[in-house]
């Protein structure tokens, strides 16, 4: 076929299952902890076979013992609900010690007071839809991880596994 | 009158859907599973998924803030 119009709307590559999901994991503060698990476990739900590979910052995301934790720093986005309005943090209040600590508190509060799930809650629930973990093992050796401190069921793979899924995985996202 | 009722009541985003998908993998196929949300995204998101799944989604109400789905399993 030659051009789009002709494909008649969305095309799968020959041999690639449509129902099929890859994620790249690349953050782990508590804000970006939530689009990866998110995601993965609606598509689970929705019958789609998911991978997530969790590589540098992503990769604590798999630690049994999870310490998330979010910062204001630079992040001019982060607006709290304060005092009926949004209130940001400017840098230099953000660089005091303590200050990402009580962020932190404050957003696990809102989390929890807007009936939002928690981290190792929806971690949890993309063990049970059968999510296929990767953990990185350059990332575990950069930052001198031990397997032993991730959680149960978790594979050990590098780029080339990663790329692999990629091949065969029809939706392919990078957070 | 569905053959199980979830209550969804206070959760956001996807819990919804989770917690549905759950309740849906114990029903056999043919039955029916009313779900109460107060999430206004569960709208938009409940059509999705039915679409997606292929389960049907009978029949949806709004009263005071709380969301009503029936669904059939059918996928």
């Amino acid at each position: 076929m030659s051009n789009v119009a002709e494909m008649g709307g969305a095309q799968v590559n020959p041999g690639v299952d449509p129902n099929t999901m890859s994620i790249i994991v690349t953050k782990g503060s508590l804000d970006w902890a939530y689009p990866p698990f998110i995601l993965s476990t609606t598509a689970a739900a929705m019958g789609l076979d998911v991978t997530m590979f969790f590589t540098f910052y992503g990769l604590p995301l798999l630690m049994k013992d999870l310490k998330l934790q979010v910062s204001s720093l630079g992040n001019p986005a982060m607006k709290m609900p304060m005092m009926g309005m949004h209130m940001g943090m400017p840098n230099l209040v953000s660089a005091i010690p303590g200050v990402d600590a009580a962020a932190s508190k404050m957003m696990k509060n809102l989390i929890k007071k807007k009936g939002v799930a928690s981290i190792p809650e929806l971690r949890e629930l993309a063990v049970e839809a059968d999510v296929r973990m990767i953990a990185c093992q350059m990332t575990l050796d950069l930052f001198e991880y031990s397997q032993d401190d991730m959680i149960e069921g978790i594979e050990i793979g590098g780029a080339a596994t990663y790329i692999e899924v990629a091949t065969k995985s029809h939706i392919n996202l990078f957070i | 009158m569905a053959d199980q009722v979830l209550d969804a009541k206070g959760l956001n985003c996807p819990l919804p859907i989770l917690k549905a998908k759950k309740a849906l993998k114990t029903l056999e196929g043919g039955k029916t599973l009313e779900i109460q949300s107060t999430d206004p995204g569960s709208v938009a998101d409940f059509a999705a998924f039915c679409r997606t799944t292929g389960n049907e989604l009978v029949e949806q109400s709004e009263e005071g803030g709380v969301w009503t789905y029936l669904i059939r399993k059918t996928g």
